[in-house]
């Protein structure tokens, strides 16, 4: 072997309370590679980046930096070693000059700092590898692609040898990408090494010299980035499993009745950025729609503008022909949308509230539960204990606090409080996350359960496998667009795993 | 270094709490206040009992405690219908200020009405006025997401200001036409002074009456509306009120508006008691608002229980004025309440967590 091997790590185990996040993972990088970590959210990429920087301690396993057995304990002792990380989100303080961020946290011991000479020191780097800033401005003046500069500067300033970068494009137009990915070559070329974190396989394509793919906690495996192609790394992300079987139905989709219509829909996220461009399609009764797609392509941003808890930009909503008023989540439930949100307990649920509260939660302005603006208790503790009942939660009584509940119990609470209010449409998020084994089966057959009693139904997942085996339709979302549509029955993993991916649905196809 | 002791948050808080906490704040804050007594020399049990004896023993002085805690008991009922929604209103004294303003207007307008009507119009104004003076706190805090501690401070100062200047910086409606040189406040008509119960002996104002009524209404609103469900959901988790279909942004001004009503009414209050004027430096030296923080928080928010609280609080008041001289100084019982907030404000935490010996668990870890 002529290659020097820069970071090793072998069989890193790391658990949290019931998941196992890391599972004997292999990860070997060499020095002046640039080195993409591949695979879909929680395949284990952010776990073992923190265990490498000294965020996290491993459970079991070993970390070597250039041959020599480490164990950090903070992300200084991991700096001290060479190994800085470039986050996701910037860690800046937008008030001070970007030479008074790159010194930040430096202790060299003296008391004050000469500005100048960091700023000589900056502008060198900056040269170097091309990461154009000016030293003396202020953070809050300089764009994101600039402020990521400055963030990548901090890590070379200290000297860092292995330089981690966690999905450094999500948050850079492709001009800005390009020049990125400019600078990341630059540093291989001088021997450092660079681990790029990236579920964009054009780009892992386009940047790295070697791929090392993780799915499920595990290492699937590295090759060379010159002898794979797109779809050769498709396949090892998303995995051929083949053994899920599609759920048997008892009523079939009945396509012909539109219940829920999206039309050119445009929606920002919380920070304002447009997230979702235009997005237009139908769900018929009785069918479910899958949307499937990496975490943050607009999918959040989808359930809560169709549950009416975000405002749209442009674009219109039906129910059954009725028109669900933008932003209005009185709307959407008095048009029957029924909404499971990905944050069950803060979102969905008033975690400190009884469970018998927040079965009413939506239906307590009925008449069936208050007249005369004053609450029927009774009505709603017979309400609960009927439910209850019905969805078999597990709970001492109805009126403890449903943060006390197991998780599984959690969204038996949410599922039954949807159900019950008989909707038309039903967007669920993420339904099973979270869950144990027996807990999906309950969600799984009750969602088939709901699409057979003629609810449309909105499965927003990022577990494939679910998508594959319960939905009637796949929808395929990517940067806020839907860029793919195709009936589950028979559909081509491969090609559902490109096009999460970015790859144009249209080449995939042929 | 870790502390020994850590905090655990409870899973489940025992009934048993509520009042055991407070009581539990109330005895530590006597022992840190004997323990200061103490260091400047004086006897602990001495002082203490002759708080008691001035502040709530006997007929005639019970009496007096129950007019002082009449506006504590509506500035703590605003603190309380504020606080439950996590909106922290620290207005209180404010919204007292122009109750005040708006019910003097009334006694000096309207002084030919019947006594009854004119307790009820005198409350309606003052109410409203404190109302709409929060319900700006809570407008700016609903459309602008204006921080409502900063904006409801800052405008005390102003209310405080306002009256002072029509009083006496000016010849306004409410400054007494023939105080020339000395400017005073003009005062209502006799007529407009707020009737008083005897019952045993002692004197309890109406308005105290009205605040143990607004006690059990807000309760009421709280425990068993529609409404109070709506604030009880914004409270516990934002997302979720937004999530069903909660008006949040006209539920926090509405809430705003009761908080303030509760603190305009106890300055209507303290305008139709035996003085009969709006009193700004008198006012000023009371802190009402501010005493009624500590009085929420006390009765841990609970409306019923804040009034009662607030009789605790106005009997130490009496017992502080009474007493003042070269051996009893102005500052104690000040002092006093200042560590009773304290110490409420401790024990909060312990009604959320427990504390727990740390030492096996660092040993588990450096192991």
């Amino acid at each position: 072997m002529t290659e020097q091997v820069a970071v090793r790590m072998s069989g890193i185990v790391k658990r949290f309370p019931g998941v196992v996040a890391n599972d004997g993972v292999n990860l070997e990088i060499r020095a002046g590679e640039v080195h993409a970590l591949l695979g879909e959210n929680g395949a284990g990429k952010s776990t073992l980046s923190n265990i490498l920087t000294g965020l996290y301690r491993a459970d079991d396993g070993v970390v070597e930096i250039a041959g020599h057995r480490c164990e950090f304990s903070s992300p200084r002792d991991a700096l001290d070693a060479g190994i800085g990380m470039v986050h996701q989100h910037f860690r800046l303080v937008p008030t001070f000059t970007v030479a008074e961020n790159v010194v930040l946290g430096e202790s060299d011991g003296s008391l004050f700092m000469n500005q100048d000479q960091v700023a000589t020191r900056v502008q060198e780097l900056s040269d170097r590898y091309g990461l154009a800033v000016d030293p003396h401005a202020r953070i809050w003046q300089l764009s994101v692609g600039e402020q990521q500069r400055v963030e990548i500067l901090k890590v070379l300033y200290r000297g860092a040898k292995v330089l981690i970068l966690d999905e450094p494009t999500a948050v850079l137009t492709p001009v800005e990408a390009r020049s990125l990915f400019a600078t990341l070559r630059a540093m291989a070329d001088e021997g450092r090494s660079v681990i790029f974190i990236s579920h964009k396989l054009g780009e892992v394509m386009a940047v790295s010299d070697r791929v090392t793919v993780l799915r499920g906690g595990r290492t699937v495996g590295t090759v060379n980035t010159s002898e794979t192609s797109t779809r050769g790394l498709a396949s090892l992300m998303v995995g051929r499993s083949v053994e899920f079987e599609r759920v048997v139905r008892e009523n079939p989709a009945d396509i012909t009745t539109t219940v829920l219509r999206v039309e050119s829909v445009s929606a920002n996220d919380d920070r304002g950025r447009a997230s979702l461009h235009e997005v237009s399609f139908t769900v018929g009764r009785g069918e479910i729609v899958g949307v499937a797609g990496v975490a943050g392509n607009g999918q959040r941003e989808l359930a809560e503008v169709i549950s009416g808890m975000r405002a749209s930009v442009a674009g219109r909503i039906t129910v059954l022909d009725d028109e669900v008023k933008s932003g209005k989540a009185r709307s959407a439930i008095a048009r029957g949308i029924a909404h499971v949100p990905e944050d069950r307990l803060h979102t969905g649920l008033a975690a400190g509230h009884s469970v018998e509260d927040n079965l009413a939660l939506k239906n307590y302005r009925t008449a069936q539960i208050s007249r005369f603006r004053l609450l029927q208790r009774r009505a709603i503790r017979e309400q609960a204990s009927t439910l209850v009942e019905r969805y078999d939660v597990k709970t001492p009584d109805t009126v403890t606090p449903v943060r006390l509940l197991s998780g599984g119990n959690v969204q038996k609470v949410l599922l039954a409080r949807e159900f019950s209010a008989l909707p038309s449409v039903l967007i669920a998020a993420s339904p099973t996350r979270g869950l144990d084994v027996g807990a999906i089966e309950t969600v799984r057959e009750r969602l088939v359960a709901a699409a057979d009693d003629g609810v449309g139904v909105l499965l927003i997942s990022e577990d494939l496998d679910e998508i594959l085996s319960l939905a009637d339709r796949i929808l395929v979302m990517y940067e806020g667009r839907i860029v793919d549509d195709l009936p589950a029955q028979g559909a081509d993993r491969e090609r559902i795993g490109l096009t999460m991916g970015g790859s144009n649905a249209k080449e995939v196809a042929q | 270094m870790r502390s020994p002791l850590r905090l655990e948050r409870r899973l489940e808080q025992p009934k048993w709490l509520n009042w055991a906490i407070p009581l539990f704040s109330l005895v530590a804050a006597l022992i840190l206040g004997a323990i200061v007594l103490r260091l400047t020399g004086k006897n602990p049990v001495d002082v203490y009992q002759r708080i008691f004896e001035r502040g709530f023993a006997g007929k005639r002085v019970f009496s007096d405690s129950l007019v002082s805690a009449t506006p504590l008991a509506f500035t703590g009922l605003c603190a309380a219908v504020a606080f439950r929604m996590g909106l922290i209103n620290v207005g209180g004294e404010g919204q007292l200020y122009m109750g005040s303003l708006g019910a003097t207007w009334v006694g000096i307008t309207f002084d030919d009405v019947p006594t009854g009507l004119m307790i009820v119009l005198m409350a309606a104004a003052g109410m409203l006025c404190g109302g709409l003076y929060a319900g700006i706190v809570g407008l700016l805090r609903a459309r602008f997401g204006t921080n409502e501690i900063i904006t409801s401070l800052m405008m005390n100062y102003l209310a405080g200001i306002l009256l002072t200047y029509l009083v006496y910086n000016s010849f306004s409606y409410w400054r007494d036409p023939v105080s020339g040189n000395f400017p005073s406040p003009r005062a209502i008509t006799q007529r407009a002074e707020w009737n008083t119960y005897t019952v045993f002996g002692v004197d309890l104002p109406i308005a105290f009456v009205m605040a143990i009524a607004m006690g059990f209404a807000v309760w009421f609103l709280y425990k068993r509306t529609r409404f109070g469900f709506e604030v009880g959901v914004i409270a516990d988790s934002p997302k979720a009120a937004r999530y069903a279909g909660i008006r949040t942004s006209s539920t926090i001004i509405l809430v705003m508006g009761l908080s303030g009503a509760m603190a305009g009414l106890g300055g209507a209050a303290d305008v139709g008691n035996f003085r009969r004027y709006m009193d700004p430096k008198g006012l000023e030296l009371s802190g009402y608002g501010y005493t009624g923080i500590v009085v929420a928080a006390l009765a841990r928010l609970n409306p019923v229980a804040a009034v009662f609280v607030a009789l605790l609080m106005g009997g130490l008041n009496n017992a502080g004025y009474s007493l003042r001289g070269p051996d009893f100084p102005s500052g104690l019982v000040g002092t006093l309440q200042g560590l009773i907030l304290f110490t409420a404000v401790a024990g909060e935490i312990l009604i959320k967590y427990r504390i727990r010996s740390n030492s096996r668990r660092s040993e588990v870890v450096t192991a």
